[in-house]
């Protein structure tokens, strides 16, 4: 019988496997062509260009764009910011959704599905339907009166509100992420056998022992895939920080390119050497972590 | 313990939706605190649907993008998933190309099309020997094709996700499904047709209300590139622009967001419903 379906599957004339590949060749140069276009450009001084146009062969190549982007937008500094908001983001995302999702995959409660519920919901709708009184809550909350929460504290507010600063941002993207991880992880939980959980409160461990020390450690694949993409994601955002962060000088690299086009003249070389340092990151991250990328993608999209 | 991080997304994500509605009937300015907002009735909604000239165009931009990622971007990307499962040789890279733009934030994405669209410096013009003032397209100023030229680099990322969700569902068909239409006689394009892609109902359901949520999201390249204005009006750059900038149309921009929430439960009322309908039979 598989050699049979083997034959079936395989029966195809060569003619038409020649003609997908060719096809496939011809998307995927179309695909990688302007992330080509834009490491050619990066590397030709703004006067090569000038002298000899865009669509032509260099008479220099160097990284001297990258050195001057670096420098000139003052990269480093929005690197900086980036972390500064990407890993506590991803770390306390993780811990709530992995409560949450421990909470409502192993007791069983009335509510479980309406929290399942919101949380999902809230993560569906699109930002710019809770902005303005977003806003308008981040400049009306007082920050002292939270200062006290083990989270706020270690990012002090400047400015008393949660405007313009880091725990603002960190604090919103926790709470969108939260809703596709709660998903996510309660999903994988259901697959981890209950006996354990029980066997576990039989010998009197606490449920948060329990989270900690038996679900938490099961759960490691589906949170590695999360992280991965719970990193890229709030690595790339550009919504939040522009519209929630007043101080250029603390946004995250996203919203810092901008710093790179002049007024009146643009330098598209140096901006494309500004772009491809701001990707570079999160390609680094795709690559080495591929296969974690697609899974998180996966078990969030196929189970449920 | 489910308590902080549900008391937090209803204070931050539930409580701002519902005071979306309630400013959107109020002709607050953001000044003198709530106390003076006036109550106006549909006076907002009466000026956004008959008076206010960027409404309807940014609807049909929002409509548009919808169609454009329906009928090309995602089908795409179900075709090359569907490649990708065939395991043809080299399909790995092939992946991996698709896939890389999914990776970029849409700022950047936004910068790399401009490499390519640049009406005197970027590739597209240059190659098609059109920078001369006289016969120069200008692709992302003219607002009669930015929207398209717009499209084309959001569609660039787009595929790939839709391509790696589909892929997903593909992998988890039974592959005994296969075997048996393979046995009866049927070629690959009547077994995806008739076999794979009605087992496939629910992960279809997924990849149309990620292409709907995505579509109603559109925000980042349009600000990007000329902050959602000259052809580029959509729902979400209309929002932004009217409550937070020196106009503070708070209640104004608020009605904006009411249309595009009520737009926006449609996909997430189907998305519910889907997973409420798995969580009960479990």
């Amino acid at each position: 019988m598989t050699a049979l379906s083997a034959t079936g599957r395989h029966r195809r004339p060569t003619m038409s496997r020649a003609a997908l590949h060719a096809f496939l060749v011809v998307i995927s140069a179309l695909w990688l062509f302007p992330l080509l276009w834009a490491f050619y450009t990066s590397l030709r001084p703004i006067s090569d260009t000038i002298e000899h146009g865009f669509v032509s062969l260099p008479t220099t190549l160097n990284f001297q764009n990258y050195v001057n982007a670096w420098n000139d937008a003052n990269l480093p500094h929005y690197y900086m910011n980036t972390l500064i908001i990407a890993i506590p983001g991803v770390i306390f995302t993780l811990l709530l959704a992995s409560l949450v999702a421990f909470a409502v995959s192993k007791f069983s409660w009335k509510l479980n599905l309406l929290v399942l519920m919101m949380f999902t919901a809230g993560n569906l709708l699109p930002q710019q339907v809770i902005i303005v009184p977003l806003y308008r809550l981040y400049l009306a909350i007082p920050i002292p009166q939270l200062i006290s929460l083990p989270f706020v504290g270690l990012f002090p507010s400047d400015n008393g509100l949660l405007y313009d600063q880091y725990v603002g941002i960190i604090l919103i993207h926790v709470i969108f992420q939260t809703g596709f991880s709660v998903f996510v992880l309660s999903n994988y939980m259901k697959t981890i056998s209950i006996e354990l959980t029980e066997a576990a409160l039989v010998d009197g461990a606490s449920v948060f022992r329990i989270w900690w020390s038996v679900i938490l450690p099961l759960c490691r694949p589906a949170l590695a895939a999360l992280a991965t993409l719970l990193f890229t994601w709030i690595y790339n955002d550009f919504f939040w920080a522009l519209l929630l962060m007043e101080s250029g000088a603390k946004r995250p690299i996203t919203s810092a390119l901008n710093n790179l086009q002049g007024e009146y003249f643009v330098n598209y070389n140096l901006l494309a050497a500004g772009a491809l340092l701001a990707a570079i990151p999160t390609i680094i991250v795709f690559i080495a972590l591929q296969r974690q990328f697609v899974r998180g993608l996966t078990l969030g999209s196929t189970k449920g | 313990m489910v308590g902080i991080p549900t008391i937090l997304d209803f204070v931050f994500i539930w409580v701002p939706t519902i005071a979306s509605i309630g400013l959107s009937f109020t002709d607050w300015r953001g000044i003198g605190g709530l106390t003076a907002a006036n109550w106006v009735g549909l006076k907002n909604y009466v000026f956004l649907f008959t008076q206010y000239v960027l409404f309807w165009p940014a609807l049909e931009h929002n409509l548009l993008w919808l169609l454009f990622f329906v009928c090309i971007a995602t089908p795409l990307g179900m075709f090359l998933a569907v490649l990708r499962d065939r395991d043809l040789r080299g399909s790995r890279i092939y992946q991996n190309v698709f896939f890389l733009p999914v990776v970029l934030s849409l700022a950047v994405v936004g910068f790399i099309w401009e490499l390519q669209y640049a009406p005197t410096d970027g590739f597209i013009n240059n190659i098609l020997g059109l920078t001369k003032p006289t016969n120069m397209i200008d692709w992302l100023g003219d607002p009669t094709i930015n929207l398209w030229a717009v499209l084309v680099a959001a569609s660039w990322r787009h595929v790939g996700y839709i391509m790696i969700l589909y892929l997903a569902g593909l992998k988890s068909v039974d592959p005994t499904l296969r075997e048996a239409a393979a046995i009866d006689g049927a070629n690959e394009r009547q077994t995806f047709f008739h076999v794979v892609f009605p087992v496939m109902a629910p992960i279809n359901t997924v990849i149309i209300v990620v292409t709907v949520i995505e579509s109603l999201r559109a925000f980042d390249i349009a600000y990007i590139i000329n902050h959602g204005k000259n052809g580029l009006e959509l729902l979400s750059t209309l929002i932004t622009n009217n409550s937070i900038s020196e106009a503070n149309l708070i209640g104004f921009g608020s009605a904006i967001a009411v249309v595009l929430l009520v737009i926006s439960l449609v996909p997430i009322v189907i998305y519910l419903t889907r997973v409420m309908r798995n969580e009960t039979t479990a």
